[in-house]
């Protein structure tokens, strides 16, 4: 079975993930209070035979965190510039914060803010002015702008270097500083264009952090990646985009869930001398809702294993199997050691989408 | 386009964007004061000491030259300094830096990030003529002065900046980064010999085919009128075809940068 690469959980961490299940369709029935509504919105450049962007719809619920998943020259980025003002669409309608991007870009401007993929500071001014020139452009007073930029700045880890100028700056620190400047006006919807590619993975972690308390404290945030472990740590709705076109929207959980027999639960137990364990496989393809039953043989022994793994692929969920799977084994007499539950990435998903590695 | 949404607050919010981000650019010319005025002040200064004062002195040049030559330095500086303060900075941010995107996301109409950059490089470019006033009495000892004609020279000089920033806002919206060089060399140097500055337009009646390329650099009309108004007994083109030529090159001007501005910013 060509799944490309494997993500294992523990047992405890599929549990997390049962708290941010949004229904794709729970955001269409409050499109009126939607932080994000893209209604068939269209672009075509100019002297380009195919649409950029290609009739995609979909909503943003408030204090969601959406992303936007897919390769390189999929449209994330054109469909984040109409959003955001900068890209005018060719067709169809949008809406930041109730307001048509297209028929008011002014106002909408008000209620968005954007972290681009490339630091886009002002290199003339120190950091702590890029904060409250910032402020100053949206309408926020200047000692309510100094304190803000003072709390942002501690919070980003950049309190002692608010005086300096971004050229001096790292990718990481620009990321941030990005991110402190966008919530210098308290936008109602946060836009992030690849946040954490080309940083190292300290940088990405801290980024992670503070994305994750935005939306703790209720910021809606759209992101786009082609890192589908951002999309899966961060996300709680992805869009997979590709050719412009969105080709499947839910929860991470839930798209993974859409790949038929892709959920996996690996056993390990005590052998028995001589059994290369062939009862027990045909045991356990007895299951309900097992499709397929492998040994997993270590090459580090040689064949001669004193504990055997077990593989099973699941139609449905894999965490429903561990019971009667735990059962079987105590009829059998036989030591249940260890579990493993395998989730399909959301890589598979695009895999199976698109019949394309997602780089 | 946006403008025409905005409502009675949104003007208010327009206004204060706008200002904020005249403020940042006011801001950082006063930090970087030293280097605003090398650039603004060195080139003219020069000119004016080598034909003004060297020239003169070592008795290359007739009597009187120095006061035919300044006004002609006012009108290159104005165009000139707007040029440069509009044409650099927004090449760079527009395709290097992408620092205007911050200005660009600011709740004001994309048409009103052009008209501050027009407006503070226009200013900029009459703050600079203006310290070449003092500059020419120090260098010269003494310069043109003809109270009757300040109307005129005002004039002269709001116009030559405008025309200055239109041509840097159309030059800075056409041109890559990749071609900064190249097209300012080929821009900058003809139009600082063929805009009159250093001889009256009237007087190349011997070199015809030079008279009717400099009456193709719209800086002519500034040199020109500026003339008109410190010293009017050297023979000049008519103030008011002057006005007329220069209000009509701003406008194209402008109509080209806006444009070019507008593809820019929004795709």
């Amino acid at each position: 079975m060509p799944l490309g690469r494997w993500h294992a959980y523990g047992l405890t961490s599929s549990a997390v993930s049962a708290g941010s299940v949004t229904e794709a369709g729970a955001g269409a029935s409050t499109m009126s209070a939607a932080a994000v509504v893209v209604d068939a919105l269209v672009k075509r450049y100019p002297k380009s035979p195919v649409n950029a962007v290609d009739g995609i719809s979909f909503t943003v619920a408030p204090g969601e965190v959406f992303g936007l998943l897919g390769p390189n020259g999929a449209g994330k980025t054109t469909t984040v510039g109409m959003l955001t003002t900068r890209v005018r669409p060719t067709s169809g309608r949008a809406t930041v914060g109730g307001i048509d991007v297209a028929a008011d870009p002014v106002h909408a401007r008000g209620r968005l803010a954007v972290v681009p993929q490339r630091s886009n500071l002002d290199r003339s001014i120190s950091i702590r002015r890029n904060l409250t020139f910032h402020a100053a452009y949206h309408g926020v007073p200047g000692a309510e702008a100094k304190a803000r930029a003072d709390e942002l700045l501690e919070q980003f880890g950049l309190r002692e270097r608010g005086d300096v100028k971004p050229d001096m700056f790292s990718g990481g620190q620009a990321q941030r500083v990005m991110i402190a400047r966008a919530l210098m006006h308290q936008p109602q919807v946060l836009f992030l264009d690849e946040p954490t590619t080309g940083l190292d993975p300290a940088a990405r972690l801290f980024v992670w952090d503070r994305l994750r308390e935005l939306r703790d404290r209720g910021v809606t945030l759209i992101l786009t990646t082609h890192d589908m472990q951002e999309a899966a740590t961060l996300a709680d709705r992805v869009g997979i985009m590709d050719h412009g076109k969105l080709l499947s929207l839910g929860t991470p959980e839930a798209l993974m869930r859409s790949l038929p027999g892709s959920s996996t639960l690996e056993l390990t137990t005590d052998a028995r001398d001589g059994d290369a364990g062939e009862p027990l496989l045909a045991e356990l393809s007895a299951l309900p809702d097992v499709e397929r039953v492998e040994l997993i043989h270590d090459p580090a022994t040689g064949g001669q294993e004193s504990t055997l793994r077990v593989r099973l692929y699941v139609a449905g969920e894999a965490p429903q199997l561990v019971a009667p799977a735990a059962a079987l084994l105590a009829r059998r007499g036989q030591a249940l050691s260890g579990v493993e539950l395998g989730e399909p990435t959301l890589e598979d998903v695009f895999i199976h989408l698109t019949g394309r590695t997602l780089r | 386009m946006s403008a025409a949404a905005a409502s009675a607050p949104g003007r208010a919010s327009q206004s204060r964007a706008f200002r904020a981000v005249l403020a940042r650019d006011v801001f950082v010319t006063w930090s970087e004061l030293p280097v605003f005025l090398a650039q603004v002040i060195l080139q003219p200064l020069f000119l004016l000491l080598v034909f003004g004062k060297v020239l003169a002195s070592l008795g290359y040049t007739q009597h009187g030259y120095a006061h035919l030559l300044f006004p002609g330095l006012l009108a290159l500086t104005a165009v000139i300094t707007g040029m440069q303060t509009l044409a650099f900075p927004l090449v760079i941010e527009f395709g290097w830096t992408k620092e205007i995107e911050d200005r660009l996301l600011a709740p004001m109409a994309t048409g009103l990030v052009a008209a501050e950059k027009i407006l503070f490089a226009s200013v900029r470019a009459m703050i600079a003529a203006a310290i070449m006033i003092p500059v020419g009495v120090l260098v010269l000892g003494s310069v043109p002065w003809r109270w009757s004609g300040v109307p005129l020279l005002v004039l002269a000089l709001i116009l030559g900046s405008l025309l200055g920033s239109a041509l840097g806002l159309a030059l800075g919206t056409l041109v890559t980064p990749a071609r900064i060089n190249i097209v300012f060399s080929l821009v900058f140097t003809p139009l600082l010999f063929t805009g009159c500055s250093q001889y009256p337009w009237p007087s190349l009646s011997r070199l015809p085919w030079f008279k009717v390329v400099t009456a193709c650099n719209p800086m002519t009309y500034v040199s020109e009128s500026m003339r008109a108004a410190l010293v009017p007994n050297v023979p000049h083109i008519a103030p008011w075809v002057c006005v007329v030529v220069l209000i009509g090159s701003i406008g194209a001007l402008m109509a080209i940068g806006l444009r070019g501005f507008y593809r820019r910013a929004i795709d």
